[in-house]
Formats: structure tokens, C-alpha cells, sequence
């Protein structure tokens, strides 16, 4: 599995390309986007819990409304990781380009 | 104990050696020690994330919390499902495109001081120990009570198979147990819930209306509230929990077993899917547990609850299924513990003896010595320690080492790959202020603390009233970083430029040849 690894590689070079900084602005705006709203949407739930009742209340049959934002916290971290991977591929498809792009530039 | 139970046992550990054996043949580099060479598949190192993740506290502890304190024991189970997000979305790849062998190897990606390096050493050597405590201690009470066998020969079992399989096998072996223990444990999981759902006519309404009628605490068995009654302390609690996972250095080592971020990537949405299988599980586990053995038989057995699920595989399954899950919960134990020592001895030999004093000039030989030498000097602590610990009550050290890897680990790591401005003092002084004010709130606090002699390690009142710190010690993290940043002069932007590169093309990692 030893392969060839680049070396001297410019990274100033790479990091002040434009097409490089869309990316990175693009792709943490959507991490940080995301992250922002799935934290609060976790932590909303031992507040609204702790401080209200609102979720004390049985929705069908015995179960409360607590139990339904469970679910709703397992079906989001699950769609979430889902959302990632599809977005990381098309980031990774604009990285290759961008790594081709500077080596192009260099040789 | 019967011949059932003891077959499973010996069928366990005669597996997890020949495994061990088995791997000891390619166990020759560093890289074989620390990452199995970085050669595992996504689904592997998915499996074995969740094997590494899922301990005797996830198993035991949340059915048995489930059971005696309905939805608040649920909430572990949020708390360490939805941090794999934080994991996927901030921490996995840019660690696995800038990182070598440890945490601290990433930070000095970026900053290249021994101080930084060994800072990030002592702070994932302080939260292996204390997870480690709380693992062997449990394990220690566990199999006494599984195997009728004293509590000091129960430890000296657990911490003389975790250094068998660390120190012969190392990661190869340590990530096979604990794909094998993933294996084990979902399928005792999905058999035991299995039977409490049949018990219910596979419906969900009869079994939540049973549970409003079923258990002392009448409907409020199903909202949360009864154990939990601290507002903010719940809040702190799971604060810690879903940041905490991103920081704990034996599953972040985890993701330089694998090539490439892209195998990061797939091997964290195995482990959510697996995880979080697991964690829907656990409201039958402790529904079942509740219904079918009863909070006077859980208690009898474990004041803690830990016995609920072995309990209830007994009520429905009978001595075989009580047997298969004591083994799971033996190889669980297994597992973590190992991965625990692993990232302990990286820590330790890597960092401290190869890098710091050694300056990086070790032969491989000498690395694969000192990798070996570390594990064993982090087990004999750890056996130590756990056997000082008996009669003390430690369950609260696995919420510690959340608290701690949150507090000191995540501000550093993320200020690391996503601020400019960071620096060499702002490295120090994050990690030291997230750890220094964790461990003293700790310290100060109920779990400490307890009036009632018995109840906590001493008698008296607690000095600050929240038993989990992190809502207080985090942002103090966070904060320590950012002033420690802005009182030096120290900026070098063209390094963070490198880092940044690197973290968001993993260019510098990527196999060219083909």
C-alpha cells in the first residue's frame, strides 16, 4: 500500500488560488451552517424539557412528545451524515480540480 | 456458574488470542502498532469505531439507566449519537489529512513546539487514565459478579488481556476485537429487544402503554425528569456528551487506521448507522429490563443498574442467552480497554519519548520498543489505579473524560484547523485552561462531594452545585485559546495556509503512484 506520496509541494501557492478559496469559504459556510442548527436542535431539547412541559404531553397513545423528538434527533443525525457525504463528494471532485489546476501551473 | 457460560467465555478470549496471534505477524513498524499500518476499510474501521465506542457505560450503563430512571437515562444515548455528527462535520477528515498517530501529532502539524505536543500528550494521557479507571473498575465488579471470582483477580484478568492483545497485536488486533465485540454486541442487542418486543405483540403502543402502568414512577417513568431534576446540570451533562466524542483521543486515533479522508468519511457513517442502531435498541433493553426483572431485582444486583440487561436476557432467554451476553459484556470490557491503552502508549511513547525526547530520532526498532514498553507502563498504572478504586464510586469518570476531551481537546482542535490567527500560546493555554478548570469543578463537585458518607469518594457539601462541568468549563476552553492567542505577538499565517491546504485537499497524504 506504500505509495508515492507528492513532495514540495507550493501551498501558498495552492491556498492563494481563487478556485481554492471559494471552496474553503463555501464548504465551511455549509459546515458550520449545519452544525450551528444541529447543536441547537439537540441542546433545544433538554431546554425545552428542563424548563417547560410542553413535550410532557402524551401525542399517540402513551408516548409522549419527547419520544417524537427523539426520533426526530436519530433521523436527523442520520440524514445529516447522509448530506454530508454527498456534499464532501462534490468538494472533493472541486479539490481534485483545484490540485490539477496547480499542478498544471507548476509542471 | 454454568458450563454454558463458561464455553462462551473461553470461546472469547480463545478467538480474541488467536486473533492477537494472528496479527502479532505483521505487527513490525510503528505504523502496524499505532494504525494497523492505516490500511483498515471504511466498514472495518466503521465497525471497530462503534466496538471502541459502545463500553460497558454505553451497553450496561444505559439499559441499566433506562430502566430505573426511564426517558433521563435515554438521553446518554442522544447525547453520544448525535456527537458523531460534530465527529463527521468538523473533526474526521481534516484530523486524518494533517495527523500521523495521535491528537498531538495534528495540533503540531500546525504548531511545531514541544510544548504544544506535550500539553496535547498529557491531556489525552489524563482522560485515557480516567476512562480507563472507570472501565476496569466497572469491568472488575462486573465479572466478579458474572464469574463469582474476587474483584482484584477480576482486574488482573481484564488488564492482562488488554496488554496481551495491545502489546503482541497491537492496532490490528485491538480493531479486530473490536469489530468482532460490534458484532457480538448488536447481535445479543437485536436478540434481547427482539424477545421484549414479542412480549408486546411487536407493537409499540402496547409496550409504552404498559411501561405508564409498569413501574413505581407511574406515566412519569416515560418523560424525563425523574432522575434529572438540575435544569442546567442536564444541559451541562449533555453538552459534554455530544462534544466530548470529537475529542477523545482513542476514537480520534481511530481515523489513522484508515488511507484517506474519503475512508474517514464512509467509516464514521458506518459507525453511525451501527451506533445509533444500537442506541434505538436501548429503549427495549431498558423498557424490558423495567417490565420483565423489575427495579427491586436490578437494584438488589447492582445499585447502579449495570446488571439490568444481563438480568433480562435471563428472564427471557434463559441461561444460554444470560451466558452470551456476560461474554458480550466481557468482550465489550475487552475492546475498549484495549483502544484505551493503545491511544494511552501513542501518547506516551509517540509523542513524549519518540518526539519530545527524543527529538523525532528514533530508529523504527526503537519506536516499536517504546510503543510496547508505553502499553505496558499505561496498563501497570491503569491495574494500579483500578484496584486502588474498588470501593469507590467512579462511574461519574467516564462523564469526566466527555468533559475533559470537550473542555481541553475540541476548542484546540477546531481553533487549530478553522482560525488564522492561532497560535503556539493560544494552543497551550486552551488545552490547559479546558483541563485545569474541568478536573477542579470536578473536584468540587456532588460526584466528589456527598454528605451521606458512601455516596461520593468524600463526605461533605459539594462547592460547585453541577455534577458535569461542561457548560461552564467548554466555553472556558474556547476562551483560554482565544486570550492565550491575543496576549502573543506569535501569528504565522503561511503555515496556517499550509495547514489549511492540507486539511481541505489532503493533498499532502494522497497516493499518487496510480
Amino acid at each position: 500500500m506504500a505509495g508515492k506520496i507528492r513532495e514540495n509541494i507550493n501551498y501558498d501557492k495552492i491556498a492563494q488560488m481563487e478556485s481554492f478559496k471559494k471552496l474553503t469559504k463555501r464548504k465551511n459556510n455549509f459546515l458550520w451552517t449545519l452544525t450551528v442548527i444541529f447543536l441547537v436542535a439537540y441542546l433545544l431539547l433538554p431546554i425545552l424539557t428542563s424548563f417547560t412541559e410542553i413535550l410532557h404531553h402524551k401525542a399517540v397513545g402513551e408516548i409522549t412528545w419527547v419520544w417524537f423528538y427523539s426520533a426526530g434527533l436519530f433521523i436527523m443525525t442520520w440524514g445529516l451524515a447522509h448530506l454530508y457525504v454527498s456534499k464532501a463528494n462534490s468538494f472533493d471532485k472541486e479539490a481534485k480540480a483545484i490540485i490539477e489546476e496547480y499542478e498544471r501551473g507548476v509542471n | 456458574m454454568s458450563i454454558t457460560a463458561i464455553a462462551m467465555f473461553v470461546g472469547i478470549v480463545g478467538l480474541t488470542l488467536a486473533i492477537t496471534w494472528w496479527a502479532s505477524r505483521k505487527n513490525n513498524t510503528a505504523s502496524d502498532f499505532y494504525t494497523a499500518g492505516g490500511g483498515l476499510k471504511g466498514w472495518q474501521n466503521g465497525l471497530a469505531i462503534s466496538g471502541d465506542y459502545l463500553s460497558a457505560a454505553s451497553f450496561l450503563g444505559i439499559a441499566g439507566s433506562i430502566a430505573l430512571a426511564g426517558f433521563d437515562g435515554f438521553f446518554f444515548s442522544l447525547g453520544y449519537l448525535v456527537a458523531y455528527l460534530v465527529v463527521l462535520y468538523i473533526v474526521a477528515e481534516p484530523l486524518r489529512n494533517l495527523g500521523k498517530f495521535t491528537l498531538a501529532d495534528m495540533i503540531s502539524a500546525r504548531f511545531d513546539a514541544k510544548k504544544v505536543r506535550g500539553t496535547a500528550a498529557l491531556s489525552s494521557i489524563v482522560i485515557v487514565l480516567f476512562y480507563m479507571i472507570a472501565q476496569l473498575v466497572g469491568a472488575g465488579a462486573l465479572i466478579q459478579l458474572l464469574l463469582g471470582i474476587d474483584y482484584w483477580v477480576a482486574v488482573l484478568l481484564v488488564g492482562f488481556m488488554m496488554t496481551v492483545y495491545v502489546l503482541f497485536g497491537g492496532m490490528t488486533a485491538t480493531s479486530w476485537v473490536q469489530i468482532i465485540k460490534a458484532c457480538l454486541l448488536m447481535l445479543g442487542t437485536v436478540i434481547i429487544s427482539f424477545l421484549v418486543l414479542a412480549k408486546f405483540d411487536f407493537n409499540i403502543l402496547t409496550m409504552f402503554s404498559h411501561m405508564s402502568t409498569a413501574t413505581e414512577a407511574g406515566e412519569a417513568y416515560l418523560n424525563p425528569g425523574l432522575k434529572y431534576t438540575n435544569g442546567i446540570d442536564t444541559i451541562s451533562m449533555l453538552i459534554a456528551l455530544v462534544l466530548g466524542t470529537a475529542g477523545l483521543p482513542h476514537i480520534l486515533m481511530r481515523f489513522f487506521t484508515v488511507k484517506d479522508a474519503q475512508t474517514a468519511r464512509s467509516s464514521v457513517i458506518w459507525a453511525t448507522w451501527i451506533v445509533g442502531l444500537f442506541y434505538v435498541l436501548t429503549i427495549f433493553l431498558g423498557f424490558g429490563a423495567a417490565a420483565f426483572v423489575g427495579k427491586d431485582a436490578i437494584v438488589a444486583a447492582n445499585a447502579a443498574g449495570n446488571m439490568a440487561a444481563p438480568l433480562l436476557a435471563q428472564a427471557l432467554g434463559g441461561d444460554i442467552l444470560f451466558s452470551f451476553v456476560c461474554a458480550v459484556a466481557f468482550a465489550t470490557i475487552l475492546a475498549v480497554v484495549a483502544g484505551l491503552v493503545l491511544s494511552g502508549a501513542s501518547a506516551l511513547s509517540h509523542d513524549i519519548y519518540g518526539q519530545i525526547i527524543k527529538k523525532g530520532k528514533v530508529t523504527e526498532r526503537e519506536q516499536v520498543i517504546a510503543a510496547r514498553t508505553g502499553s505496558i507502563i499505561i496498563s501497570v498504572i491503569s491495574i494500579v489505579l483500578a484496584l486502588g478504586a474498588q470501593t469507590l464510586n467512579v462511574a461519574f469518570l467516564v462523564s469526566l473524560a466527555f468533559c475533559i476531551a470537550a473542555s481541553a481537546n475540541l476548542p484546540v482542535i477546531i481553533y487549530t484547523i478553522y482560525w488564522k490567527r492561532f497560535n503556539t500560546t493560544g494552543a497551550v493555554t486552551g488545552m490547559l485552561t479546558g483541563l485545569i478548570s474541568a478536573l477542579i469543578l470536578v473536584a468540587l463537585s456532588p460526584n466528589v462531594w456527598n454528605p451521606v458518607e458512601g455516596a461520593a469518594i468524600f463526605v461533605g457539601e459539594a462547592l460547585f452545585p453541577l455534577g458535569n462541568p461542561a457548560i461552564i468549563s467548554v466555553p472556558l476552553g474556547f476562551l483560554g485559546g482565544w486570550i492565550g492567542t491575543l496576549l502573543s505577538k506569535e501569528a504565522d499565517e503561511a503555515k496556517y495556509r499550509e495547514v489549511e491546504v492540507k486539511a481541505q485537499t489532503g493533498i499532502s497524504v494522497q497516493d499518487v503512484s496510480h
